[in-house]
């Protein structure tokens, strides 16, 4: 084994301090810089933000026309850790998340218009319709779904980092979690198993404070979650501002340089906030949290302030916002197109993904009498 | 052909299947210095090293889950449970990880992996250690449930099963592991997974079996031939995909079924197997199926009341004269 448990020193990510403006105990960066990043990728970050944001706001309009069936979990409020994190990879490396995962779909890539497909239950669907929100995947772009069981994806993260290693390789596998997850046994098995083995694995917390409509405060014998992996000897822990891209993206960045060169993991707690409810059969605030503490937390919006950012030290100027809102706009509004004119999948290819191979004596024997399907 | 014990048999076949292709690991409790719980990994953490042989901390649902993230990364994970019954903390990683992938991706990611261990009761384990699993995953569409009862089914479906793109279910034994021993054949062979096999021909009474019940029913046809009952003993082999096409074949020949199987009575093997006779043969039938099955208790741990729980060789010549209308 190698490698202390250490803290990060990469700016917005020194320390676990409360944040005396917000209350919200997010750490904060004192300087705000651009972690070298050329203007045009610091525009893109925010372009991506905007495009998640977009597609979010069309998703829950066309979930509320009863487009949209079943869960569906929105990602408005978090858009800086997605795009921080995925921001600081490779297009080889790994991304795996749980359900609520339209915005890290679109930020490695993936067309809105697949993904709102998948969400339709369509044939142009990034699943092919057979997934639906919470079970997004595209196989060229690594990105190895979105999982539905709270916690169930983390020893699948741990084995894409354990198939790295046995081939050598120097990717590294990005895995998405939320504050839940923390109290579960699979988070505790996997962290040891990806420290004791180094395996080139970045557990990324989003800590939104909430497990559906139960405060993580409330159920977790632990101050700050973050210290939930100190445990692990070899294991990188830190906390960063969820609200800030660039704290994101300098700790991930650290974390997937960290992953290649030394396969060692890591373990990121990012602070951020929902703004919708747990999913969109869920009030926003109500019945466990409050409406005061809701504004407060979008007082602080991940986009209006990198905005902000970019337009005071002249990388953007507002017409420019204007054009990537806009052509965000017309994207998620193209894909609901999209979506609503593609076809449902056809009822002959029900048994077409269950099994790999042929399979005899017939798959679906017993199903025979369901004349529709033949 | 050189005769091999049961767990010899699946000793090679993993050896076989992991000189043959580089993407084969092993990972589970014991499986490499200590040599395996069972010995069935003997000797392999010598030959291909800790990547390939992977001691695992307690923690199944950890290691079932890590089998899978691998098998989607593109290697062919063997992942050991010492025994079944640990398994239970495990199988929200077979049932919605391992068996759903492939359906839920639109068909991207395969997950070509066996989950293998012993299944059923060994001798006085009491409750928690000695139970059957072979229905619980019989259940789910994706997952393939194979359970041999003879070394070279063993080693010829082990094969199979780790050169299959889906997800398998391996049931093996503790208490065949050593005492089923039998011919295997020198040269490289393999056999096909959801494939029944006729152990014992005869023309008065099917019998249906899998796993340890096959060789209950061997000895009970032995029983029932001294008085003029042959019996035809169909060997699942494979649960899932059911063999139903070799069952009902049988059926038509004998006309008279008793179905047999380790674990409880109630949703089992049999059951299911009882209702595709009804559903393909019903007018070939001469009388009511009739089915063995352990009794409907968790094993007591008291010598004298889990002999009571086992199914044996009686009951099955019980259940096939009933049938036969022989006595």
């Amino acid at each position: 084994m190698t490698g202390e448990p250490t803290e990060s020193t990469a700016a917005g990510t020194e320390e676990v301090a409360e944040d005396a403006a917000s209350g919200n105990g997010r750490p904060r960066a004192e300087e705000p810089d651009f972690l070298g990043m050329s203007r045009e990728e610091s525009v893109e970050l925010l372009r991506l933000m905007v495009l998640s944001r977009r597609f979010e706001e069309k998703t829950a309009e066309v979930y509320q026309m009863g487009k949209i069936g079943g869960f569906c979990h929105l990602y408005i409020g978090q858009e800086a850790v997605a795009v921080g994190a995925i921001s600081a990879l490779r297009s080889d490396d790994y991304v795996i998340t749980a359900y609520r995962d339209h915005a890290q779909a679109l930020v490695r890539g993936m067309s809105p218009d697949s993904v709102m497909a998948e969400l339709y239950g369509r044939v142009d669907g990034c699943s092919k319709g057979l997934g639906g929100s919470m079970h997004l995947f595209d196989e060229s772009r690594n990105f190895m779904g979105g999982h539905g069981i709270v916690g169930g994806h983390l020893p699948l993260a741990t084995g894409i980092g354990y198939a790295i290693r046995y081939r050598d390789g120097d990717q590294v596998c990005l895995c998405f979690f939320g504050d839940s997850v923390v109290n579960i046994g699979s988070f505790h098995e996997s962290l040891n198993m990806a420290a004791r083995w180094r395996l080139p694995v970045i557990f990324l917390l989003e800590n939104n404070s909430y497990g559906m409509g139960t405060d993580i405060k409330r159920v977790a014998a632990v101050e700050q979650l973050v210290d939930r992996g100190r445990a692990f000897e070899g294991l990188t822990s830190l906390a960063v501002d969820g609200m800030d891209v660039r704290a994101v993206r300098a700790a991930t960045g650290e974390a997937v340089a960290r992953a290649r060169s030394e396969k060692t993991p890591s373990f990121i707690e990012a602070r951020c906030y929902r703004y919708m409810g747990h999913s969109m059969a869920d009030p926003s605030h109500g019945t466990y949290r409050t409406r005061e503490e809701l504004e407060k937390w979008r007082s602080d919006d991940p986009i209006l302030s990198f905005r902000r950012l970019l337009i005071d030290s002249g990388r953007l100027d507002e017409e420019e916002y204007e054009d990537m809102d806009r052509t965000a706009i017309e994207q998620a509004e193209a894909a609901a197109e999209f979506a609503e004119q593609s076809p449902f999948p056809d009822p002959s290819t029900m048994y077409d993904t269950i099994y790999s191979d042929a399979y005899p004596h017939g798959i679906g024997r017993r199903d025979a009498w369901r004349k529709e399907l033949s | 052909m050189a005769v091999r014990t049961y767990r010899e048999a699946l000793n090679e076949a993993m050896r076989e299947e992991m000189d043959r292709d580089e993407s084969v690991f092993i990972i589970g409790e014991e499986v490499g210095q200590y040599n395996g719980a069972y010995k069935v990994t003997k000797g392999l953490l010598d030959e291909y090293g800790e990547w390939r042989v992977r001691d695992a901390p307690i923690a199944e649902l950890g290691f079932a889950g890590l089998g899978v993230g691998a098998a989607m990364a593109g290697l062919r994970p063997i992942v050991e449970f010492m025994t079944w019954n640990f398994a239970l903390l495990a199988i929200d990683q077979v049932v919605n990880s391992a068996a759903k992938m492939y359906q839920m991706s639109g068909g991207q990611y395969h997950v070509p992996i066996v989950f293998r261990g012993p299944g059923g009761a060994a001798l006085q384990l009491a409750a928690q250690h000695s139970q059957c699993p072979d229905p619980w995953y019989s259940y789910v569409p994706g997952l393939k449930v194979v359970a041999p009862a003879t070394a070279k089914d063993a080693k010829g479906l082990l094969k199979s099963a780790i050169r299959d793109d889906d997800p398998v279910v391996f049931i093996e034994s503790e208490l065949m592991y050593n005492s089923v021993k039998d011919e295997v054949p020198d040269e490289e062979y393999v056999i096909s997974l959801g494939e029944a096999e006729v152990k014992r021909e005869g023309g008065d009474v099917t019998i249906v079996a899998h796993s340890k019940m096959v060789h209950q029913s061997l000895e009970a046809a032995r029983k029932l031939s001294t008085d003029g009952i042959e019996a035809e003993i169909v060997d699942l082999r494979t649960i899932r995909p059911l063999d139903v096409p070799t069952i009902i074949e049988s059926v038509k020949k004998t006309n008279r079924v008793v179905v047999v199987e380790e674990g409880w009575p109630m949703c089992n093997v049999g059951a299911q197997v009882v209702d595709d006779i009804q559903r393909e043969a019903f007018d070939w039938l001469d009388a009511p199926i009739a089915r063995v099955s352990g009794l409907d208790v968790p094993m007591p741990y008291a010598r004298n009341l889990e002999k009571l729980v086992f199914p044996n060789a009686d009951h099955v010549v019980a259940a096939a004269r009933h049938v036969c209308y022989a006595d």
